[in-house]
């Protein structure tokens, strides 16, 4: 196992490595210069090299990777080119509102998945099982974008039950604890901030769940039947064992590890869709943000937060590898 | 039952593994409704601007028909009934007065168009790579490996993002930058098929008869591999038909006025709040209608051509 850990430990760190250089040299070749977005398309000479001088944007593009990972290591992730706000600063306002919003959607999405995949495995063929993966499709199949806008007409315009944007009302104010609206409002025992939060968290929640649950409830399904069909559980059967101890203890026991594998790979699809919730639901978080900067051309915003949801999703996917490894021999001996 | 010893006759008389494809695909209720709709979007893509060829998006404008709701097709009964039928605008007009109808028929055929350039792009540059790292081996396929890894590892929307906003706004680059986020994925699944057969009997056997490498890979590893390349590339389909619209509703795609589903929708969010609603929904039902025809054709192909389903 430790020789394992030490393997994949050493096979991420190039990853990760790569990534950065990555993201370094995307930056660097988009083209349109910094300085014109701080100062303007009329900008002179001087102003522009001023500029160029105080972010270091003069240097040679090696050595500027260099100043970055150095700054990066210190734990600096620098200051926003406009408004020449701490990146970090942000960060800690902007990440909870994502991971709150991208937590629950995934949590909601196993917590009803998994079921839907399991009872569609059981009552294979019939009508049940039917419904539930051509719903799975149509989950996959209608974009962000689509769904979103569906139900802000439904839920917020014509129904009016929910709010569509932002994360709370302007006159309601929540002390930051944790960052999690949901979780400090109860935390203070504020039930109508926590009703307010909750209110606007379930649309953009709703359409951001959507596709993990509906991938969720397909790989479950066909794992499922895939294990239901080995002859150990046909044992299992015949040896006497109740229908639900065969299916929970025997069957999903073995399904599961694929299930959470998807349910891992699936943060990297959250990114890209809290990209186009946060645009359409006008939620202050780090996917609408970094849209922005990257349009904007704010470079050092992009290049670090980019770096740490690329970072993210390595991470998760490096903790996947090793419950599996963990968990199933076969796959520490076989590496 | 039926079906089944249907199946085993055919067998019986000897089909190609074509047929046999073809024949499962037929039995299968999801494969004969995504056909359907695919079939029918591919006409209509390739009909549209034949028999609309004098649209000219940006002398569409139409004051007077500002929000003109949906006539023929929604509250056909009712209007028949005052006698005030027409049939102007059977999906409503925009905010410009422009016809909906008309401009989601054109949006379509440019998604359709995109998302099959996107997928030969991204099926031939991936697979070619793939292959060629799985049956080379050596640095080639660690370097090429790592570099998939790498891009695999952003979100693909984040990174046609920051592709496109390097080289600028437009419906082309917008294509451009899909098909680099879909590039590793293909180069993965070529790679995987290229190792387990590089080792299989009959490509040894023809080395052993003194085939070359080329010859190798190109006429025994590559045309083995095609399934389950043809199968992704399906499912990618409306994989690209998405990404699209979405860099079109974040304003990175197709530039206004040429008409897209995505900008379309993009449009459609201010209308909405004063319940304006056919301009959300019939660009955004296209999408769906789309992207499900090709998952279930997808779906479908999957299992058809999964060799552990057979005979069952």
């Amino acid at each position: 196992m430790s020789r394992y850990l030490f393997r994949r430990t050493l096979e991420a760190i190039p990853t990760l490595l790569g990534t950065s250089v990555l993201i370094f040299a995307l930056i660097h070749f988009i083209p349109g210069d910094v300085t014109s977005a701080i100062l303007g398309e009329r900008a002179t000479e001087e102003a522009a090299a001023r500029i160029r001088a105080l972010y270091g944007l003069d240097r040679p593009l090696t050595e500027q990777y260099f100043i970055w990972m150095g700054n990066l290591a210190r734990g600096d992730f620098g200051e926003t080119i406009r408004g020449g706000i701490p990146i970090s600063l942000e960060l800690s306002r902007r990440f909870p509102a994502t991971a709150e919003l991208a937590l629950i959607a995934l949590f909601l999405a196993t917590l009803i998945g998994v079921p839907i995949g399991i009872i569609s495995s059981i009552h294979r063929n019939s009508l049940l099982d039917a419904v539930s993966m051509f719903g799975a499709l149509l989950g996959v199949s209608i974009p962000i974008f689509v769904l979103g806008l569906l139900l802000i007409f439904i839920f917020g315009v014509e129904l009016e039950w929910l709010d569509f944007v932002g994360r709370i009302d302007n006159d309601i104010s929540i002390p930051t604890i944790t960052g999690f609206y949901l979780i400090d409002s109860l935390l203070q025992g504020n039930l109508r901030a926590f009703g307010n939060a909750a209110g606007h968290l379930i649309l953009p929640a709703l359409t951001l769940m959507t596709v993990p649950l509906a991938t969720t409830a397909r790989i479950t399904r066909s794992t499922m039947l895939e294990v239901l069909g080995q002859d150990y559980i046909r044992t299992a059967h015949a040896k006497g064992l109740t229908r639900r101890a065969v299916i929970v203890g025997h069957g999903l026991r073995s399904a599961m590890l694929p299930i959470i594998t998807i349910i891992g790979l699936q943060m990297g699809g959250l990114l890209s869709g809290a990209v186009l919730t946060e645009t359409i639901f006008a939620w202050p978080g780090v996917g609408k943000w970094l849209f922005d900067s990257i349009v904007a051309r704010d470079y050092p915003i992009v290049q670090n937060v980019t770096l740490l949801v690329a970072g993210i999703y390595i991470l998760v996917n490096y903790l996947v590898d090793l419950l599996y490894a963990f968990a199933d021999p076969r796959v520490r001996v076989a590496a | 039952m039926a079906a089944a010893s249907g199946t085993e006759t055919k067998q019986d008389r000897r089909v190609t593994p074509l047929q046999s494809v073809l024949l499962r695909l037929w039995q299968n209720p999801n494969a004969r409704l995504g056909g359907a709709i695919v079939c029918l979007m591919v006409a209509l893509a390739i009909l549209v601007p034949l028999l609309d060829a004098g649209y000219d998006p940006s002398r569409d404008r139409n004051l007077r028909a500002r929000y003109a709701e949906p006539d023929c097709l929604i509250g056909w009964g009712l209007r028949t009934l005052e006698g005030e039928w027409s049939c102007d605008h059977p999906f409503g007009a925009d905010k410009l007065g422009r016809d909906i109808l008309r401009r989601v028929g054109h949006g379509m055929s440019t998604s359709l168009r995109v998302g099959v350039f996107v997928v030969i792009i991204a099926t031939s540059v991936g697979s070619l790579i793939g292959l060629l790292a799985g049956f080379l081996g050596g640095w080639f396929e660690s370097i090429a490996m790592r570099i998939v890894d790498i891009l695999l590892a952003f979100p693909a929307l984040l990174l046609a993002i920051a592709l496109v906003s390097m080289r600028g706004a437009g419906l082309m680059n917008a294509m451009y930058a899909i098909a680099i986020t879909q590039i590793p994925i293909f180069a993965r699944l070529a790679r995987s098929m290229a190792i387990s057969l590089r080792s299989s009997e009959y490509v040894l056997a023809a080395r052993s008869l003194g085939a070359s490498e080329f010859r190798l890979l190109s006429a025994h590893v590559f045309p083995n591999s095609l399934a389950p390349l043809i199968v992704q590339a399906t499912l990618l389909l409306g994989t690209a038909v998405v990404e699209t619209a979405a860099l079109g509703f974040l304003g990175l795609g197709q530039q206004p006025p040429a008409p897209e589903l995505g900008k379309m929708l993009a449009e459609s969010q201010q209308s909405l709040q004063s319940g304006k609603w056919w301009v959300m929904f019939f660009p955004g039902i296209t999408i769906v209608t789309i992207v499900l025809g090709f998952n279930l054709l997808g779906d479908a192909l999957r299992d058809a051509l999964d060799p552990r389903l057979r005979g069952q």
